[in-house]
């Protein structure tokens, strides 16, 4: 009996749901946040446990199937409930389990004042259970139960701060791009049930190579098709817009679902079609293009928002790019790395803007803070490390993934995608240090002794003026004045610890995928997965040279966005200034995301709006409801006849069963 | 011997009373009455059969029928007593709260 249990892990968070929707009344804070980190904390336990239980296995038997219970059966079409465990999933369940509790913890300080504090843990712990079932399921429906679970999630949890009107648009606005891209995922599983008869991963692959031919229209539509789903799901061009809007939603929700985990499924679904992909050339060349425009897309956006959040949005759009264009040049296991480090480093950084935003009492705008180094040093550190692996320095973990896509975007002869991504790279590098330099460095731009510019905060404060003259030392007896001005200083530790954790795997993280031209061979990483994805097309190798001159020219591009960051905001803020009026129309276009939005609501919503009116003043209000009506007017005045005959005198009654009688009578009588 | 066709004549005859008895009269007692009246017209149609046909069984159903008429009398009768203590009226035309 050597079983790992694939289905305890899904199972964990999906009973702390039960008992919080339950009991949770009777549990208070402290017990929710016990239940719900606890849940994923032995989610956790008991992936790595399955994980190690594979690794001891010989690499060709790296798979472990476990099938809970036959779903449905349609003919000879079956659909089991059934986990599959190989190299691939193990990281995906390592990463969301791990990076996921990591935030649950967090939470419980970020949360802390919240009222609907038991919901909060609610949605996130049923996030969790969709998004183990999806990274588990081991074929496409179980698959999209995850994939439509984590929407509703995502959904759910955008919208948490429901008074807010943005935050329900917002959510509204996820929920409706998300059913476009999921409509396209659909069609393309309904292609593979209708070409291959199954959804099973293993059998889809096996037969794939029989039923269609390499290239042909019938794999390209269905891939399309399922690339459709990972737009939607991963925020790639046409369907991002909804990601941005997203950040309404808690900073540990954007953390989790936003950054690390949900918004991967998308890459994560096209790994683990990789068979059936690289089947499609077409369709991998269209998914390189789309992940390189995306990642540029959003990079230029990025680099003039002044929201906080919605900075770190446009990344986790740009870098999913970068997932993207990897997978579209046929390098998924460049792809997935790049999953999981960017996990590590984007949950960090969301975690540390969070830490800002609490620290700040809900300031977001980067204009209004600055200096905050000294006065939050753990979240500073943190974010610091975080910044520099996503800016791509060597040795954090953000460079060994994104040179190694980059490399393998050189090496596939793709070279317009590699140039693309290398100045996304510049870009990546520059607004993620603006936003650390307005952050952190400078002079604070905000009144230090806690009085700050919101206008709700504003009856709160006379009372901490007073406060504050007894002394900054005295502070820290009275808790944390969530929302209400104080002084902006450290979160608590179950705040800085996440942080901490997250800041160690930003670092070490990128480690087990240094490959050539370090090591001899395939990288740790490389080997992991070599199981599921092959060895792979390698037959572009390259030179060491150019190995190291590539390294060399990603480090020289990350530095000098750097470089100019720091130039431009924290020595001469002129400089930044003087590029606003000169770049003024490029910079209103950057700063108006591209008009996309407007774009989209011209073209795409205001006609379906437009059109849902009138036919609901039309179809709805005049056949539905006429229907429902007219059967109403109908009996009323078919009543109204017999009616007449209903007079409460029990003669007129006797009179009809006479007459009655009588007719019955005469017609005996006559025949 | 007296004809069948006439013992049938005097029960149609009753009958005939007493259905006119329930249409035209108001008084619950009264109605009552008449229906008594139809019974009794089929229980002598019943008789006038049974004999002429030689055959006990239409007597006997007269004594079905007596027995029925006496629990109905016995139901109908409490029944009416219960209206008149409600309503003090025991005339059915006042008695019209189901009209439609």
């Amino acid at each position: 009996m050597n079983l790992p249990m694939l289905w305890i892990i899904p199972a964990l968070p999906l009973a702390a749901v039960a008992l919080n929707l339950l009991f949770g009344d009777r549990l208070g804070k402290r017990g929710t946040a016990f239940l719900a980190c606890g849940a994923v904390g032995l989610a956790f336990a008991a992936a790595v446990r399955a994980v190690l239980t594979l690794a001891a296995r010989s690499e060709e038997e790296r798979q472990i199937v476990e099938t809970a219970w036959t779903w449905f059966r349609v003919g000879d079409f079956s659909v089991d409930v059934s986990f599959l465990l190989d190299p691939l999933s193990a990281i995906m369940v390592l990463v969301v389990t791990g990076v996921g509790f990591l935030i649950h913890v967090y939470s419980t300080g970020y949360m802390a004042e919240d009222p609907s504090f038991r919901r909060f843990f609610l949605y996130l712990n049923l996030f969790m259970f969709a998004m183990l079932t999806l990274v588990l399921a081991d074929n496409y429906l179980l698959m999209f139960v995850g994939w439509e679970g984590v929407g509703l999630c995502s959904y759910l949890l955008i919208g948490f701060w429901y008074e807010k009107q943005s935050a329900t648009d917002a959510g509204k606005k996820a929920f409706i791009v998300n059913r476009i891209g999921d409509f396209g995922f659909l069609l393309g599983v309904m292609f593979l049930i209708a070409w291959t008869g199954s959804v099973n991963y293993e059998r889809v692959f096996a037969s794939a190579p029989h039923l269609f031919t390499a290239g042909g229209t019938i794999i390209t539509l269905a891939t399309l098709l399922m690339f459709v789903g990972a737009t939607g799901k991963s925020a790639q061009i046409p369907l991002y817009v909804w990601l941005p809007d997203a950040m309404e939603g808690p900073t540990p929700v954007s953390a989790l679902i936003h950054a690390a985990t949900m918004v991967t499924a998308g890459v994560y679904m096209v790994v683990r079609s990789h068979v059936l992909f690289e089947m499609a050339p077409v369709t991998l060349e269209v998914i390189a293009i789309v992940g390189a425009a995306t990642a540029l897309m959003a990079a230029t956006i990025g680099l003039v928002q002044n929201d906080i959040k919605r900075v770190l949005a446009y990344s986790t759009v740009s870098q999913l790019g970068y997932m993207f264009f990897a997978c579209g040049v046929g390098a998924f296991g460049a792809g997935i790395f790049h999953v999981m480090t960017h996990a590590f480093f984007k949950a960090l950084l969301f975690l540390g803007a969070g830490s800002v935003i609490y620290g700040m009492h809900h300031e977001q705008d980067m204009r209004k803070m600055g200096g905050l180094a000294g006065k939050m040093p753990v979240t500073h550190a943190t974010m610091l490390i975080a910044t520099i692996a996503i800016a791509g320095i060597p040795p954090f973990a953000g460079f060994w993934s994104k040179d190694e896509i980059l490399a393998k975007a050189f090496a596939t002869g793709h070279y317009g995608i590699f140039a693309a991504g290398l100045l996304g790279a510049v870009m990546t590098a520059f607004y993620m240090f603006r936003l650390y330099v307005l952050t952190f460095q400078g002079k604070p731009r905000f009144d230090e002794n806690g009085g700050h510019a919101h206008a709700h905060a504003a009856d709160a404060h006379g009372a901490h003026m007073t406060h504050d003259a007894h002394g900054h030392g005295a502070h820290d007896d009275h808790g944390h004045d969530h929302g209400h001005g104080g002084p902006v200083k450290e979160s608590p530790w179950n705040m800085t610890v996440p942080l901490s954790v997250l800041a160690v795997l930003s670092v070490v993280g990128g480690w087990i995928g240094i490959g050539k031209p370090f090591i001899e061979g395939e990288s740790w990483m490389g080997r992991w997965l070599e199981p599921v994805l092959g060895s792979g097309p390698h037959v572009h190798h390259l030179a060491v040279s150019t190995e190291f001159g590539l390294m060399g020219l990603s480090v020289a591009v990350a530095a000098f966005g750097i470089f100019m960051a720091f130039r431009a905001y924290l020595q001469s803020p002129s400089i930044a200034t003087a590029m606003h009026e000169r770049f003024g129309g490029l910079h209103r276009t950057l700063y108006h995301k591209y008009w996309v939005d407007e774009f989209y609501g011209a073209v795409a919503v205001n006609p379906v709006y437009q059109a849902s009116m009138r036919l609901w003043r039309f179809w709805d209000e005049k056949v539905v409801d006429g229907i429902v009506n007219g059967v109403g007017y109908f009996l009323e005045g078919v009543s109204a006849l017999l009616r007449l005959f209903q007079t409460g005198y029990v003669g007129t009654y006797a009179l009809f069963i006479t007459l009655g009688v009588l007719a019955l009578f005469l017609h005996f009588l006559r025949s | 011997m007296i004809p069948t066709e006439w013992a049938l004549a005097l029960s149609a005859v009753l009958f005939v009373i007493g259905v006119v008895g329930v249409l035209v009269r108001r008084n619950a007692l009264v109605i009552f009455m008449s229906i008594e009246l139809m019974l009794n017209a089929a229980n002598l149609a019943f008789v006038a059969f049974a004999r002429q046909q030689n055959s006990l069984d239409g007597q006997i159903f007269v004594f079905f029928v007596m027995t029925v008429a006496a629990a109905e009398v016995a139901v109908g009768l409490a029944i009416i007593v219960n209206l008149f203590r409600l309503r003090e009226t025991v005339f059915v035309d006042e008695i019209n709260l189901l009209k439609g």
